[in-house]
């Protein structure tokens, strides 16, 4: 069976260029960086290479950026590593409650250390406000952390303007920007960041491979020990394939990136659409006008989401979901309730995220099927049944009926 | 999905028996609620010698929740109210050859729509059914830890 791939923002299929310019790493220029004759060096200057092409994807200098394991590994140095070199300063961090569990359990873990967390709210569209932002910094406020953009409702936040209000009050500015590294026009020196997280496998790269980004004069603590790579702040032998394979995929989604963003964008909006027409009791889960170009996410109501998953998997058609069933924990996903989503339609959420390859016959088919099983699953609900036999108890009515947008 | 399905609850989520409702039926009942992502609603026709003509169910939930609610049913039916009581949710569970721990819940919320839809008919005929205790109408509550996290990274 044909297999629709529409999780990308989970992960995304590795371009053969990226595989291709990647494989010498494995078996012929296998050398050590660290080793002084040539095997090493040539190594060790395909890094330097890499490390250059990574900067310049950002604006930033290649000694500004580091490699390391992924996201969630920059996500915990960037934090942990700041708020412990800089706790003479201060012991208070803002963040958001939309934020990756990488970035929301590292601020938990560093609660327990004594350090004290503000978790900004979001409104409805999942956008946390310049205001709020402001209004939450205190004398002893360190360090703040705020997402580029969303991983499960796309939503892109203001970043240029929070990092201005967070250096306004000497506050330093870290961005988890996995979804949006290579997708969205990013400049570190344009937008005030001062430190961002990116991870490879999102952008066609291959998994276990990241970077951090950390603005010249900005004081980390290490969080790995050891030998003297990376300058002495992130010890184990560099990952030379991945690292060279990290700067292809980041050089040809720079090329391709504005191209790429158009004819996703089409696709997605046509998708948004096409289901605010044909499927009753639907509503789109984060802004429209501020939102990755290949993200999609409804809650659908009278539902749960796993089974629409399995449904659709059954038509091979690679989707996910926020509902509690799906994630081997019992709530539904933060996020969703910090859109202010209740429980009920949380649970029936989809995202459907667009590749590079996705084609207008896979958005049509995906959707097709959709239809097919929301007609399927909700011809077995009860809360349909009910709603059916009385016009009421539908959530998503009354948000319409209250001016909510983007709600069928 | 990392949910590792047996192929008799892929088969009864599927193709799930008994979808429906039954017009005037002899005890209805539904149990689960929404802010847990579960609710059961079973349907029985029981005839004048106590027996179960037929059954129904609509669920709300996942692809066990519904697996487990088309099990149930196939076992009630042609069975006394009194042989009703002993499809417990081990013996749906093993009718499905196993659940993944997480989804046990949904095993125990299949017994319980078939006590409630057993504790509506005695309650409408004025009888008492030996060993049936009032269900209760949330069981999630109960069940469900609403404590493990275990999140996919994305």
């Amino acid at each position: 069976m044909k297999q629709i791939y529409l999780d990308n923002a989970s992960t995304t299929r590795m371009r053969p260029e990226v595989l291709d310019a990647m494989l010498p790493y494995f078996t012929e220029q296998y050398g050590n960086p660290s080793s002084i004759y040539p095997l090493g060096q040539e190594a060790s200057d395909a890094v330097a290479e890499a490390r250059s092409s990574l900067a310049g994807c950002i604006g930033a200098q290649p000694r500004e950026v580091f490699f390391t394991s992924g996201g969630s590994e920059s996500d915990n140095w960037a934090i942990k590593g700041f708020a412990r070199a800089n706790v003479a300063k201060g012991r208070h961090i803002i963040t958001s409650a939309v934020e990756h569990h990488a970035v929301l359990h590292t601020c938990a873990a560093l609660e327990k250390e004594g350090f004290e967390v503000t978790y900004l709210p979001v409104d409805g569209d999942g956008l946390v406000s310049v205001e709020d932002f402001k209004a939450a910094i205190r004398s002893d406020t360190i360090l703040a952390s705020i997402m580029f953009a969303n991983n499960e409702i796309g939503t892109i936040q203001s970043i240029a303007e929070l990092a201005s209000a967070a250096h306004e009050a000497g506050v330093v500015f870290h961005t988890d920007a996995v979804q949006a590294f290579g997708h969205e026009y990013i400049n570190v020196e344009e937008m005030g960041i001062d430190m961002l997280s990116a991870s490879a496998h999102k952008l066609y790269g291959p998994k276990g491979m990241g970077l951090l980004y950390v603005r010249k004069g900005v004081k980390l603590l290490n969080l790995i020990d050891g030998g003297q790579q990376e300058r002495g702040r992130r010890a184990t032998t560099e990952n030379v394939s991945g690292i060279v394979g990290f700067a292809k995929a980041a050089q040809l989604a720079e090329a391709e990136r504005e191209a790429v963003h158009g004819s996703q964008l089409a696709l997605r909006d046509h998708a948004i659409e096409r289901i605010l027409r044909e499927i009753p009791h639907a509503k789109l889960n984060g802004s429209w006008e501020s939102r990755l170009a290949n993200n999609v996410n409804f809650s659908f109501e009278f539902i749960e989401g796993e089974g629409m998953l399995l449904q659709l998997a059954a038509r091979g058609i690679c989707v996910s979901s926020g509902s509690a069933c799906t994630s081997g924990s019992l709530d539904p996903s933060h996020v969703l309730l910090a859109i202010g989503l209740p429980h009920e339609i949380a649970h029936g959420s989809l995202r459907m995220t667009l590749g590079r390859d996705t084609t207008l016959e896979d958005v049509d088919f995906a959707i097709d099927s959709l239809k097919a099983t929301l007609a399927n699953l909700r011809s077995m609900s009860p809360l349909y049944e009910d709603f059916q036999k009385t016009g009421e108890g539908s959530i998503i009515a009354e948000m319409k009926a209250q001016g909510v947008p983007y709600v069928s | 999905m990392a949910m590792n399905y047996s192929e008799a609850v892929m088969d009864h989520f599927t193709n799930p028996r008994n979808v429906g409702e039954i017009e005037n039926a002899s005890g209805c009942g539904t149990v689960g609620n929404a802010v847990c992502g579960d609710i059961m609603r079973v349907y029985l026709d029981i005839d004048d010698d106590g027996i179960i003509q037929d059954a129904k169910f609509k669920t709300f939930g996942c692809g066990a929740a519904i697996a487990t609610s088309s099990m149930a049913t196939v076992l009630v039916k042609g069975k006394t109210v009194q042989q009703a009581l002993e499809v417990t949710n081990k013996a749906v569970m093993e009718a499905l050859d196993g659940l993944p721990p997480v989804k046990v819940h949904c095993s125990l919320l299949a017994e319980e729509a078939i006590h409630a839809a057993l504790w509506d008919y005695a309650e409408k005929n004025g009888i008492m059914i030996e060993g049936l205790e009032k269900p209760v109408s949330d069981i999630s509550e109960h069940d469900h830890g609403h404590d493990i996290d275990d999140e996919d990274e994305d």
